[in-house]
């Protein structure tokens, strides 16, 4: 199942150009990229982890792709992110998140319902490979 | 124009009888608005033979203290600090016998945190004043101090992105339609098919309540079952307005208490619930981590003419204040009014940390909101696919893109539909921030993604030629180089 977690996910994968003209974009916005992969792609899962610290100090997109190349060859199956944080006053927070790496096999997710009182129904997600 | 009335003083002034408003003191053309002052900005249509600084001091003093004839317990008061001063009178431009009118209010005139107080007085009696042939309020300014007594929305756009993990483009809705007839099970269906096929949310229609063919809990039940599903079915956060705008608040608390237990993200209310009720439920929400979508229903019936009633730029301050995540705020090329640079100085109001002064875009005061959070903005009806690239261009990024006919009225379907205007917004933010121009390259850029999107092909072939250009009622007075006023 193709998780469409991202801002590009209902495109076809970017290829490392368009990969490449994107941070170039955000670090035009002054944003900071950070590497982050997983293999635990669950809706809830907020914290992936990170393959260092949001680049602060780099504004060069090929310096960013070189760090994300590495990280693809440490996890080569697994999903990688490129997010962009913003540090201005009032936003402080991610301002673009997309995938660029998957894995070959996606999981999918299993709902289990639990039924309670009134017809309420509570629902658990669990990953299935 | 007699900008040199003098206010009358002393024993004079407190002598049984009728004065003038300006002679009464509701007029001082050399006022300077302490920072403190909460101000407003009227245009009036004085009756014929009414001269317009009078009409503005009766304004100021319709809308604080004065009453038709003196009255000696005035005299019991501070009572210049309860007048409030009509400072400034402009001719609109281009308008015959129309006048931007600056009323300045001492901020101890209202209470700290109720929207029902402020607009009491400022809307209050003021809107049926016979010497006004009509009389609208175009726009206010809050000063640090009353602004800070508001705590503004309860989740804000920040905070929204980070729980729904969605960042970097605008988000997706829309409303579940026929509005009216469905059955709960047919209902859930829809939202299900929107949101597996790419949406972000779907959404009831304002008059979506609790009528016989779908009760509430039956409806709740339904979306929050299609929500789970759509979110295992795509890994991705998903949402829907759950509609708990009822007959009394305790209905309404006990319906949002119902969407919490459930595990639904966002309630929804319509802006005909009142200030009051929606100062309420922005607390509730607050307090259950909810965010808070508001539909402007029944904003037309004052906000569309230019001549009488009260801005929607006003109402998107007052809700900023009042607390909303989400507002309807126009779409500008959509079937609904809105004349695109009024509809972005709304979206300005919404979003910014400090509105500037933007003439053009009908904003006359800078506004600091003092860091309280964000509303995000909802552009919804009658919109399509077709438009992406106009909707990128006015809106940016932080904005609900709601197209519910143009995703359930898709000739392959539902899912089909939401898929068609996932593609064509990924694609187009692709390409805006590739640096390519959305305004000229835009359609060239759908036509592309169409190419290997079929949806959107289908889209594109079936709505491509649709557009809604109609003159719109609502426009700036000012033209794009006029300078801001001092």
């Amino acid at each position: 199942m193709r998780i469409t977690q991202g801002c590009f996910s209902f495109l076809p994968d970017l290829d490392d150009d368009q990969i490449k003209r994107q941070i170039e974009y955000c670090l035009g916005n002054d944003w900071a990229i950070g590497v982050e992969y997983t293999d635990d792609p669950h809706p809830r899962n907020t914290y992936w982890e990170m393959w260092s610290q949001p680049m602060f100090d780099l504004r060069d997109a090929a310096g960013v792709m070189m760090e994300l190349n590495a990280c693809r060859k440490a996890f080569p199956d697994s999903y990688i992110k490129l997010n962009a944080f913003d540090s201005t006053r009032g936003f402080e927070t991610i301002r673009m998140s997309f995938m660029v790496q998957r894995p070959k096999v996606e999981p999918k997710f299993l709902m289990t319902r639990t039924e309670g009182n009134g017809r309420a129904v509570h629902v658990t997600l669990t990953e299935a490979r | 124009m007699d900008t040199k009335v003098k206010e009358v003083k002393g024993k004079e002034r407190y002598k049984a009888g009728v004065l003038k408003y300006a002679q009464m003191g509701y007029w001082n053309g050399e006022y300077e608005p302490k920072p403190t002052d909460i101000i407003a900005l009227f245009r009036i249509t004085p009756q014929d033979g009414v001269d317009p600084i009078e009409a503005a001091a009766a304004v100021a003093g319709e809308s604080s203290t004065a009453t038709w004839t003196v009255v000696w317990t005035d005299r019991l008061t501070a009572c210049d600090s309860y007048r409030a001063k009509a400072y400034r009178v402009d001719p609109v431009p281009g308008q015959d016998n129309q006048y931007f009118v600056y009323v300045a209010y001492d901020y101890i005139l209202f209470e700290e945190g109720s929207i029902a107080n402020l607009t009491a007085s400022i809307i209050g009696n003021v809107f049926g004043f016979k010497p006004l042939k009509a009389i609208r309020l175009e726009d206010m300014y809050f000063p640090p101090a009353y602004v800070k007594t508001f705590k503004g929305p309860p989740t804000g756009i920040v905070v929204e992105r980070e729980r729904l993990d969605k960042f970097g483009r605008p988000l997706l809705g829309a409303t579940t339609k026929p509005k009216l007839g469905l059955s709960g099970k047919n209902y859930g269906r829809v939202v299900y098919e929107g949101l597996k096929g790419g949406l972000d949310f779907m959404k009831d229609d304002e008059n979506i309540n609790s009528q016989p063919f779908m009760h509430w809990r039956d409806r709740f039940l339904y979306c929050m079952e299609a929500v789970n599903r759509a979110i295992a079915e795509t890994g991705e956060m998903k949402g829907h307005y759950l509609n708990v705008t009822a007959g009394t608040m305790e209905e309404m608390y006990r319906r949002a208490e119902f969407a919490k237990e459930l595990g639904s993200t966002i309630i929804m209310i319509d802006l005909v619930i009142g200030y009051t009720a929606i100062q309420s439920i922005s607390a509730w929400a607050r307090q259950n981590d909810m965010i808070l979508h508001l539909h402007r229903a029944g904003h037309g019936t004052y906000t569309r003419q230019k001549n009488h009633g009260v801005s929607f730029r006003v109402i998107a301050k007052w809700m900023r204040l009042a607390g909303v995540d989400h507002i309807h705020a126009g779409t500008a090329v959509g079937k609904l009014e809105g004349d695109p640079a009024t509809v972005q100085g709304y979206y300005n109001v919404c979003r910014e940390a400090v509105t500037e002064v933007d003439l053009p875009r009908g904003i006359f005061f800078r506004q600091d909101w003092c860091d309280i959070r964000k509303v995000m903005p909802v552009a919804s009806g009658g919109i399509h696919a077709g438009q992406m690239h106009q909707l990128l261009d006015l809106f940016g990024d932080d904005v609900v893109l709601q197209f519910g006919g143009g995703t359930i009225g898709h000739p392959m379907g539902i899912q089909a539909g939401a898929t068609a205007n996932r593609v064509a917004l990924e694609a187009m933010v692709l390409a805006r921030n590739e640096g390519r121009n959305l305004i000229s390259e835009g359609p060239e850029i759908l036509r592309a993604a169409a190419k290997w999107c079929k949806p959107l092909e289908a889209a594109l072939d079936v709505w491509g030629n649709i557009s809604f250009n109609y003159a719109s009622t609502d426009t700036s007075d000012f033209v794009p180089t006029s300078v801001a006023a001092q």
